[in-house]
């Protein structure tokens, strides 16, 4: 079982997270043409090591997260909000939740 | 052998007599008996036969390890099988039972087995069973088919119940700083260490009673319960009878607490077993390390057994397991015992496999007048149903000799010691071979994990302390605490070095020397093996099957490599070991299901007019998570009376239905309009204040995810339905996209699905009743709310609610919303109005006709591989705005021809009846995949047939008029049907416009 650090709530089981996909996904424009987005959705590397991955606090808070994640060893190296606004909030707030 | 209970000593109660049943006779034990030491005792010597030669089997230990005295506890149906007897406690009227024995462990007429051995050597199954391709079905499997019932009965170990367990179980879970496994001397001192600087600790101990290898040592020497007095008194949370099972990421162990398996008469509430999950911020492993035997011959008989397990069955339980006992080693750990146990009255010599011994161990052989023999060791062990005498080997050279014979009753070996590096490996971490002491000590890791005692290598009582204390420490300064001053002492410990000892064999003599007694793996098996061209340990492991019995190779895997290493002319860290999975003792499904099972095995979700369903006569199904009406038969009615009368009436008159699972989601902010076009396939841009429109929304491969209706309440909120299936999944994925795609959109999304409570209104008096039922019955007048119109408004007795007329049934219809509170009152009222015009209720099978007849879609339909045109609705969507999907729905394979899309289906004798999951094939052509596929079916109330819905390569104008094949090979058989519009009823919605 991976414990994961939410950025709101603290650390908690994997299982109240649902897992979202790659996190170093761009996303192109609504109207960008389909090689753009054939990229975005079917091309993926399958890293061995350090990678971006989002996950939600399904039973949680409900939050996004990007967490950065060691597929060989499953060691989180970090984690932070996937809304950018809200992780840059989150950085400047004295008190950071933050359990590593 | 001759074991005698002794007059004093040991942890047991000798006021308490307690009595037991083995195999049908009444013996006693005392209370503080383990099964074994109970049968020891009683001078029971062969507790089992063996796996495949029905060998007879006595103690071959004292503990997890144990791989001779499996039983059967328990009765009837609470039976539980391949129970070592060394770790069942005692308790009054406990009933344990012989296994793989017929009529009795005693007499075992498959013992027969034992004369055609070489029949059933490693690879026997595989050679004689495994047929050949492209002989696949030729003699092998043939073979084995006719045989297996045969084999399996013969060999094997005990039955379980075939009744469902009468037991309960429960998951617990847990947190604390620091875990220690095992209460031995290292144990016990982290525990203590770590406790007295504040941490939270956890102590668990897989025996019913703390203290782990000092149990095994003269009580004299110790004051255990001073000690565990003083864990008490600083706060360490303690657990017996719990087993770490297993180690997992990010500090959670798995761990198994036998709350009432050494009871008597459990109370009812009590959990038989909990499996709990711990998060610990650090873990110490002090969980010790096992005596490994020796091969050589018949080193499986009765009467032989670990060294350190005699000690056991001595100090703890006060029972000397032999009289007349040789004690065969190659290192110092077993003089202590011979001491003791001729302090105990035993007669005692020593095989010690070492040439030199120190002085020191050389007195300590002295001080128990025993018999010492330096290079000799045992060879092979006489008697049928126990040793009764023993063949010696001495050293000559690289090789042994025959040096003579001794009687005995007894004989005890040590022929090493492994730590239990199990749950270390169950991190990856693989275990290092150390040759100066000859046994695999634990590797390095970086996580918050450390070994102490013997586990990491560490032989002697107080370095054992000291490992403790360092490791405690260790956590403390993780945790974030001192740095601790105690240096970690060195693995090994002993006086004189060990002398690496695995197998005695000598040239020319046939012996039968087992390497894993459990599983009958004997070294000739290893060398077998090793012949026929198997070089890595993991492929000998299947090949023989050594590790894989129920103590996964805790007895037998060091030797089988050890064989294995010397066979290649490697050495054993060259060969490797087989990687340890939890879990390290077995775990029983009960424990692990907990109380997921029967009506607890999922969630169940009930909505607020649940109970008003059940009074009103609905019979209830699954839909999803949802407990959902099905259909509300009248007395003498059948589901299928119902539903047809559900659905006329409903088409007559008014029908109501719960529809409250549907998901619902508040769509909230400036930009909600925004989001909505986003999301949807068709515009939404324009939809007015009022209004509600019907949406498909795509997933980002241009597949079709959803459906639904969305009502515009204000400028700035939305009201969203989802279909029941995917109300989480469409909720989830609007957050995502506005938390990481869509971030500078003002929208706050909110799931309101358990806010409001849903009743669909439909049929062709539908108005009226909503009009009994407004406080302001204009305002539900044709003119204010026309098909797709919205109204919040308020029921009589001042009950808010959101109206829309919008229609799953293809009749005119309302959905009406009301705060969930409020369901069973305005239930009640719309109910009193639709009996009064000769309405109904409705459940899912009328709900379910009313739609296909249709050809409305839901989650039978959208099954994920369906494009918005294969579903009929492609005009639906936009070509003027972008949109989730509308790239990748473009792609050329989602725009052809001849995709399955959907149709309707009649049966071309309108009498016949068909079913939902057959292929739609050509006639002539049935075969494969077929054509297309048949998603549901009903009889139609409306048609007077059965009709159905599905999919068909090209659809309707592909097959109009064609002969098509409705094929259901394993069911019904074939059923000729024609395609039709899916649209099979008031195609043109006059009903529903009207
Ligand atoms: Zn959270």
């Amino acid at each position: 079982m991976l414990r994961i650090p939410c950025p709101f709530c603290g650390t908690r089981d994997h299982s109240e997270f649902s897992y979202g996909g790659d996190a170093s996904v761009e996303y192109p424009a609504l109207e960008a043409p389909a090689e753009a987005w054939l990229e975005a959705v079917f091309q993926r590397d399958n890293i061995d090591g350090v990678q971006l991955e989002t996950w939600q606090h399904l039973h949680g808070c409900r939050m996004w997260i990007v967490v950065e994640r060691d597929t060989r060893t499953h060691e989180i190296h970090s984690v932070r909000p996937a809304h950018q606004g809200l992780a840059s909030a989150l950085a400047q707030s004295a008190d950071p939740v933050s359990e590593s | 052998m001759t074991a005698t209970r002794l007059a004093k000593g040991g942890y047991i109660d000798r006021d308490q007599l307690v009595n037991f049943t083995w195999d049908g006779r009444t013996l006693y034990g005392h209370a503080g008996d383990s099964l074994a030491s109970a049968l020891l005792a009683s001078n029971q010597q062969v507790l089992g036969r063996s796996f495949k030669y029905h060998r007879p089997r006595g103690l071959m230990s004292a503990g997890v390890e144990e791989s001779g005295a499996l039983v059967t506890i328990g009765r009837d149906d609470h039976r539980d099988a391949n129970v070592r007897a060394t770790t069942q406690e005692l308790y009054a009227g406990l009933v344990a039972q012989g296994q793989n024995a017929w009529p009795s462990v005693r007499f075992d007429v498959g013992s027969i087995n034992n004369l055609f051995g070489r029949f059933l050597a490693a690879g026997f199954y595989y050679k004689t069973f495994m047929g050949l391709p492209p002989f696949e079905w030729g003699s092998g499997t043939g073979m084995w088919m006719r045989y297996e019932k045969i084999i399996r009965k013969a060999a094997g170990m005990g039955t379980a119940s075939r009744s469902p367990d009468p037991d309960h179980y429960e998951h617990a879970h847990g947190y604390c700083d620091l875990l220690v496994v095992g209460s031995g001397p290292a144990g016990r001192s982290a525990a203590l260490t770590a406790a007295k600087t504040g941490l939270d600790v956890i102590l668990v101990e897989q025996e019913g009673i703390l203290g782990g290898d000092t149990l095994a040592q003269p009580q004299a020497a110790d004051n255990l319960a001073e000690q565990i007095k003083a864990l008490k008194d600083v706060g360490v949370r303690i657990m017996v009878r719990t087993t770490a099972f297993g180690l997992y990421d990010g500090g959670v162990a798995g761990l198994l607490e036998r709350v009432t398996d050494h009871l008597a008469e459990p109370p009812t509430w009590m959990p038989r077993q909990r499996c709990w999950t711990l998060r610990a911020r650090y873990t110490v492993l002090a969980t010790g390390a096992l005596e490994r035997h020796v091969a050589f011959g018949n080193n499986d008989r009765p009467g032989i057994m670990t060294a350190n397990a005699a000690r056991v069955y001595l100090n703890r339980f006060a029972v000397r397991a032999g009289e007349n006992i040789v004690i065969a080693t190659n290192n110092d750990s077993a003089y202590a015992g011979a001491f003791e146990l001729a302090q105990a009255g035993a007669s005692v010599q020593i095989l010690d496999a070492r040439k030199s011994i120190p002085d020191a161990i050389r007195a300590q052989a002295a001080d128990a007048h025993a018999a010492l023999r330096t290079g000799a060791a045992p060879l092979m062990a006489h008697g049928a149903k126990g040793i009764t005498a023993l063949d010696i080997a001495e050293q000559q050279a690289a090789n042994w000799r025959e040096a003579g014979k001794t009687d005995c009753d007894l004989l005890l070996v040590s022929g090493g010691w492994s730590p239990v590096v199990n749950l270390l490996s169950h991190r990856g971490v693989k275990p290092v071979w150390d040759a100066d002491l000859a046994c695999f000590v634990p590797g390095q890791t970086n996580e918050p994990l450390s070994m102490a005692g013997s586990a990491a290598g560490v032989w002697n009582d107080n370095a054992c302390l000291l490992s403790g204390q360092a490791a405690a420490e260790r956590a403390v300064t993780h945790l974030g605490g001192a740095q601790g001053s105690t240096a970690t002492p060195a693995p090994g410990g002993w006086q004189g070095a060990i002398t690496p000892l695995y197998e005695v064999s000598v040239p020319g003599r046939q012996l039968k020397s087992f390497v894993d007694p459990q599983h009958d793996v004997t070294t000739e098996d290893v060398r077998l093996a090793h012949r026929e061209g198997y070089v890595s340990v993991e492929h000998l492991k299947r090949y023989t099957t050594l590790g894989m019995a129920a103590d996964q190779g805790k007895m037998g895997n060091i030797i089988g490599l050890a064989l294995m290493a010397e066979a290649l002319g490697k050495e054993i860290p060259q060969v490797g070991t087989t990687t340890f999975r939890p879990p390290y003792t077995p775990v029983s499904l009960g424990a692990l299901k907990g109380r997921n099972v029967g009506n607890h095995f999922r969630a169940l979700r009930r909505t607020p007019l649940h109970e008003w369903n059940l009074e009103a006569g609905g019979t209830m199904t699954m839909a999803g998570l949802w407990h959902r009406p099905w259909y509300f038969a009248r007395s003498g009615e059948t589901i299928g009376d119902a539903y047809v009368r559900e659905a006329q009436t409903t088409r007559r008159t008014v029908g109501l239905c719960d529809v409250t699972s549907l998901g619902k989601i508040a769509i909230q902010g400036p930009d909600s309009t925004e989001l909505l076009n986003r999301i949807y396939s068709n515009p939404f841009a324009k939809l007015p204040i009022g209004k509600a429109r019907y949406g498909i929304m795509l997933r980002d491969d241009g597949f079709v995810m959803d459906d639904g209706t969305t009502w515009h309440l204000s400028e700035s909120e939305y009201f969203m339905t989802t279909t029941t299936a995917h109300a989480g999944k469409v909720m989830a994925f609007l957050e995502e996209l506005l938390q990481t795609r869509w971030t500078d959109l003002r929208v706050h999304v909110t799931s309101v699905s358990e806010q409001w409570a849903g009743v669909a209104v439909a049929g062709p008096k539908s108005r009226q009743v909503l009009e009994s039922c407004v406080e302001n019955a204009a305002a539900v007048s044709d003119a204010n709310l026309p098909f797709m119109g919205v109204l919040e408004t308020t029921l009589k007795g001042k009950v808010p609610c959101r109206i829309a007329r919008i229609s799953f049934s293809g009749e005119r219809a309302f959905e009406v919303y009301v705060p969930s509170d409020f369901g069973p009152d305005i239930m009640d009222a719309l109910w009193e109005s639709a009996r009064s015009m000769n309405g109904c209720l409705y459940g899912l099978e009328a709900l379910g006709a009313l739609r296909i007849e249709k050809g409305h879609v839901t989650g039978a339909e959208l099954d994920g591989r369906v494009t918005i045109e294969d579903a009929g609705l492609g005009r639906m969507a936009s070509d003027k705005k972008p949109y989730i999907g509308s790239a990748l729905r473009k792609r050329p394979d989602m725009a052809r021809d001849n995709r399955p899309r959907l149709v309707g289906i009649f049966p071309r004798d309108r009498r016949e009846i068909f079913n939902a999951g057959s292929l739609l094939c050509a006639p002539g052509h049935i075969e494969g995949y077929g054509e297309g596929w048949i998603t549901a079916v009903t009889h139609s109330p409306a048609l007077g047939h059965w009709i159905g819905l599905g999919f068909i390569s090209g659809g309707h104008s592909q097959w109009q008029d064609k002969a098509v094949v409705c094929a259901d090979p394993i069911r019904k058989g074939n059923t000729a049907v024609e395609i039709v519009s899916p649209h099979m009823f008031d195609p043109d919605g006059e009903r529903m416009y009207g």
